[in-house]
């Protein structure tokens, strides 16, 4: 049995050290404990688990975010179609009921895990730590995992990846950023979905990445449609450009300890 | 919703703190909230209540105790302190703050036995 987690599934639970100081004092058999118990601490602990691990096997990973009905299925399967022959990837799907995500996803060829939270809200570390385990084989490449469709709980719950993605659907509306802050804050990238369908609504697009910014001045957009792969290849070249970057500090890692092994013969 | 996967890690926490420390009951707990906490003070209490309960914490008092938030203007430098994530700078009136406090959410102290 896991004894972090007391799940009854054997997994890797390294590097989580108890951090807590705890300071007394005494009166009578009530005593005051001072301490540091950060609430997230324990996400935040298999997160750098998670971290750890995608490291050593030199995986980028997204994890995408959104309201239900943004897209993401859609971007994942038509960006799947790009890289499968190119590069060893998977995902990891996350839903409260059902696998139909997941089928979609495997319908494109690539390998996906389905993750039902049932009442949970939100994807957390520990869930993906325990879906890494259903992907023993995957390294050098990139993991998508689609969150939980919710614009607030997963904003809070560090999964262990390189990024978070949020997808904004034009059918939304604009102000969404500023409905919904705290996703567009934790968000390195947001990705304007469904703009062929620009002509129909009343969405403002410089509006939204002014709001956008106004949340995160460092939030990158790029505007697409998965449906008919306009403005698709930013989105390509944004992922592969971090792919490069991901990989070129494992191999510049790896080899400041050849150098140290070779020192050592 | 997320309160209550909160609560949950929290009473884990405490769990933790009860082995290392040696008590047995949890009586008060202080919690420290930053206004960009992400979660609502009404829904800790109904949470943790609901979490607490057949626990070590069961009937223990929850205090929340609001900390201020603070940010650091990127155009102008001014820095000054904020209830929400998108706020304008009160010197320049741009929306270049960037938030150096208030996203805290940790058990600060415990009164046990």
């Amino acid at each position: 049995m896991c004894g972090i987690c007391g799940c009854g599934q054997p997994h890797g639970h390294q590097g989580l050290d108890e951090s807590a100081h705890a300071e007394e004092q005494e009166s009578g058999h009530q005593r005051r404990l001072q301490v540091e118990l950060d609430l997230f601490s324990q996400n935040n602990r298999y997160a750098q688990a998670n971290r750890e691990l995608f490291q050593r096997r030199n995986l980028l990973v997204l994890n995408l975010v959104s309201s239900p009905g943004s897209g993401k299925t859609a971007l994942l399967t038509r960006t799947l179609q790009h890289q499968l022959d190119k590069v060893p990837l998977a995902v990891i799907e996350g839903d409260q009921q059902t696998s139909h995500d997941a089928d979609r996803i495997r319908e494109t060829g690539a390998e996906a895990v389905q993750l039902n939270t049932g009442r949970l809200c939100h994807l957390d570390a520990h869930m993906v730590g325990h879906a890494m385990e259903q992907l023993p084989h995957l390294e050098n490449g990139l993991l998508y995992i689609e969150n939980v469709g919710n614009l607030v709980c997963p904003a809070g719950f560090d999964l262990g990846e390189a990024a978070k993605v949020v997808v904004l659907s034009v059918t939304e509306g604009d102000d969404k950023p500023l409905k919904y802050p705290d996703m567009f804050h934790a968000a390195r990238l947001m990705v304007l979905n469904k703009v062929d369908l620009l002509p129909y609504v009343n969405f403002d697009v410089e509006a939204c990445i002014e709001y956008a910014r106004r949340i995160n001045p460092e939030i990158e957009v790029i505007t697409l449609s998965a449906q008919t792969g306009e403005g698709m290849e930013n989105w390509l070249e944004w992922i592969e450009h971090r792919r490069q970057g991901q990989t070129a500090a494992r191999v510049a890692q790896l080899e400041r300890e050849l150098l140290v092994l070779k020192s050592q013969l | 919703m997320h309160e209550l996967s909160l609560c949950r890690s929290l009473i884990e926490l405490l769990q933790e703190q009860a082995e290392q420390h040696r008590f047995t009951r949890v009586k008060q707990l202080w919690l420290e909230v930053g206004p960009l906490a992400a979660v609502v003070p009404e829904a800790m209490q109904f949470a943790f209540e609901a979490a607490s309960r057949g626990s070590l914490a069961e009937g223990a008092r929850l205090h929340l105790v609001e900390l201020p938030g603070e940010a650091h203007c990127q155009a102008c430098g001014f820095e000054t302190s904020i209830s929400q994530w998108y706020q304008a700078c009160p010197r320049c009136g741009e929306y270049q703050l960037k938030v150096l406090s208030g996203d805290e959410l940790q058990i600060r102290e415990l009164e046990v036995e």
